[in-house]
């Protein structure tokens, strides 16, 4: 290795050659419009101009129903404005009331709680669902793969091999399930003759 | 009304639901005229965001027609036309105030960590999103837009989002001239934060992903250099052999929780939920980066600790800046950025699919099938 041929990293001024303004300019349509950083909109990070915002308010009015509503205790209390969608019900519903009443959000309890939530809600829905005309299955959509082209996108794609673990993370937990179901219901008929 | 409906992981339906209601004075309620899925729904339709409830509706990116106002509105009548930030704020607490939308503190109760984001799960405070005919819009007076004329609908439903961030992603890299630019991912945030990296100055801009037609795109659309990493050993080594041994003046992480690369990492996070997602590109971006550069991180994560590479992250003396971008304040800017034509949102559009598909646009999207870039989603009533 010459001299010359010491990569920049190693030596005290940057010697590669880019591309002139000029050229990036012909090139690239507004090439150098935002080049002043003082003169981007999310400069400076924290400025002061609530004038700007369209509240015309200092605190909202506070929205009715807040009684009984989870909030993270990181909170002086549950906020002015909150979402309603699916409040807590059932037993998911005692699962993460209990993650959002004893741990702060610093907690990895209070997030594993809620993930144990999301599970026990999940299959809570399933069975459910099978009582229905329009009953869960393990995944949805996958008409897309004979219209969208589910082999001839994968072609040559690293991420192909973790799709082929989606069946099994996805419906391997059915199988399961299943699986228990149909032990559960023949011990049961065998109680039930015996 | 129809509305798009998660069932669990993998699972998700369109259903019959009421019309969203007036809860508070300055709330409004919009028809949905055009909505998008975003790289964010993802990570709640794989299921990595706690507290996502059986029944939610998801849809952060959407623009519509104002339907009902609340009492106290006085910016939006009924019949406007609208464009919604995909963030839920107030406009006057002590992060509002100071331009950090996105880190409102008066809008979701669940949790301090993050702001209001429409259709998120609990997480983000438990509002239903708007891959759906209508929703409910609180802060009517705060959030939302009036469209311009001049705008098309598909460069307003890409502002609501994927734009917006993609732009505060190069902001947050402290671009100065003639830097050379990394993104990580060439999904629509990646594409618009390569082309917001050109506008600041840059001199030098290499989009890295795995998916050849997205690559393709960064090349046409945006003007980058392009890396396959799939096409190398170590992608890490290529990118320091690319900078003359240096490394990257700025980093843009705009891959997140579901970052393929690395198995490991991948089954770990992306498919066991063993951690707050896969921090493969997140990582690579620490490697990367030259000491004394910035990473910027648009990619999302949960709130599950991650296996990240943090002690490098520190011997190098990198600045690591991320947010949820504060998308009002982007706005000014980017639509004259539009009207100039230096970007076009519209041209990141591959499909369009009718609500009632909406299952199978989630599989295409997610699956990264036919050539899909950015899908949009059209409400029957629309
Ligand atoms: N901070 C915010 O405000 C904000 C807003 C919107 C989106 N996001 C996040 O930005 C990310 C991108 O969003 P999108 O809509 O462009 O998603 P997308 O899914 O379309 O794009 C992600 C891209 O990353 C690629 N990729 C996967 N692993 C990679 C790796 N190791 N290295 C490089 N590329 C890799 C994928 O092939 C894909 O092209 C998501 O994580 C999303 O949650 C953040
Ligand atoms: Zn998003
Ligand atoms: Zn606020």
């Amino acid at each position: 290795m010459t001299e010359n041929d010491i990569p920049t990293a190693y030596v005290r001024d940057k010697r590669t050659v880019r591309e002139t303004n000029e050229q990036l300019r012909a090139r690239i349509p507004g090439w150098g419009a935002d080049l002043d950083p003082a003169d981007r909109p999310s400069h400076p990070k924290l400025r002061y101009a609530p004038e700007t915002t369209g509240a015309h308010w200092e605190f909202p009015e506070r929205q009715p129903g807040s009684e009984g509503r989870e909030r993270s205790i990181e909170h002086a209390f549950v906020t002015p404005v909150f979402g309603t969608a699916q409040p807590l019900t059932g037993a998911s519903g005692a699962i993460r009331r209990l993650a959002y009443e004893r741990f702060s959000e610093g907690r990895l309890a209070h997030w594993m709680l809620l993930v144990v939530g999301d599970r026990v809600d999940a299959w809570g829905s399933h069975l459910r669902s099978f009582a229905t005309l329009r009953p869960d299955v393990p995944a949805t959509g996958m008409r897309a793969e004979f219209t969208h082209g589910g082999l001839s996108s994968r072609r040559g794609r690293v991420d192909a091999r973790h799709h082929v673990l989606d069946p099994v993370v996805v419906g391997g937990p059915w199988v399961l399930a299943a699986g228990v179901a149909v032990v559960g219901a023949r011990r049961l008929a065998r109680a039930v003759r015996r | 009304m129809r509305a798009m409906v998660y069932r669990g992981p993998y699972k998700i339906r369109v259903e019959e639901k009421d019309i969203p209601a007036i809860e508070h004075p300055n709330d409004a309620i919009i028809r949905v005229t055009l909505a998008a899925i975003c790289g964010s729904d993802l990570h709640l339709y794989h299921g990595l965001m706690p507290d996502t409830r059986i029944g939610h509706t998801f849809g952060h990116e959407f623009i519509g027609v104002v339907h009902e106002v609340g009492s106290s509105v006085q910016n939006l009548k009924v019949g406007d036309r609208v464009m919604v930030p995909f963030n839920i704020y107030c406009g006057s607490c002590w992060f509002c105030a100071r331009g950090l939308y996105s880190n409102c503190h008066n809008v979701n109760a669940n949790a301090t960590a993050v702001g209001g984001i429409y259709g998120y799960s609990h997480t983000t405070g438990g509002y239903d999103g708007g891959q759906a005919e209508y929703v409910r819009v609180p802060f009517a007076d705060v959030g939302p837009a009036k469209i311009p004329d001049w705008m098309s609908d598909e460069d307003a439903v890409l502002l609501t989002d994927a734009t917006s961030t993609g732009y505060f992603g190069a902001q947050l890299g402290d671009i100065s001239e003639g830097d050379t630019v990394v993104v990580f991912g060439a999904g629509p945030v990646g594409l618009v934060a390569a082309q917001s990296s050109w506008l600041m100055g840059a001199g030098r801009v290499i989009v890295v992903d795995h998916l050849d037609y997205r690559l393709e795109k960064a090349r046409d659309f945006a003007h980058a250099e392009t890396l396959n990493f799939a096409e190398y050993q170590d992608i890490v080594v290529e990118l320091k052999k690319q900078t003359d041994y240096l490394g990257a003046d700025v980093v843009i992480e705009c891959v997140g929780a579901e970052a393929d690369g690395n198995l490991l990492q991948h089954v770990a996070g992306a498919k066991l939920k063993m951690q707050g997602g896969s921090p493969v590109a997140l990582n690579w971006a620490i490697d990367g980066a030259r000491k004394g550069g910035t990473i910027s991180v648009m990619g999302a994560y949960g709130p599950i600790p991650n296996a990240v590479k943090f002690g490098d992250a520190l011997n190098k003396g990198l600045t690591l800046r991320m947010n949820q971008a504060p998308v009002k304040r982007q706005w000014p800017r980017l639509f004259e950025h539009i009207r100039n034509g230096y970007l076009k949102p519209s041209e990141m559009v591959t499909h369009r699919f009718p609500l009632e598909e909406i299952p199978e646009a989630y599989h295409v999207f997610s699956n990264k099938l036919d050539g899909c870039i950015k899908p949009l989603i059209v409400p029957s009533a629309a």
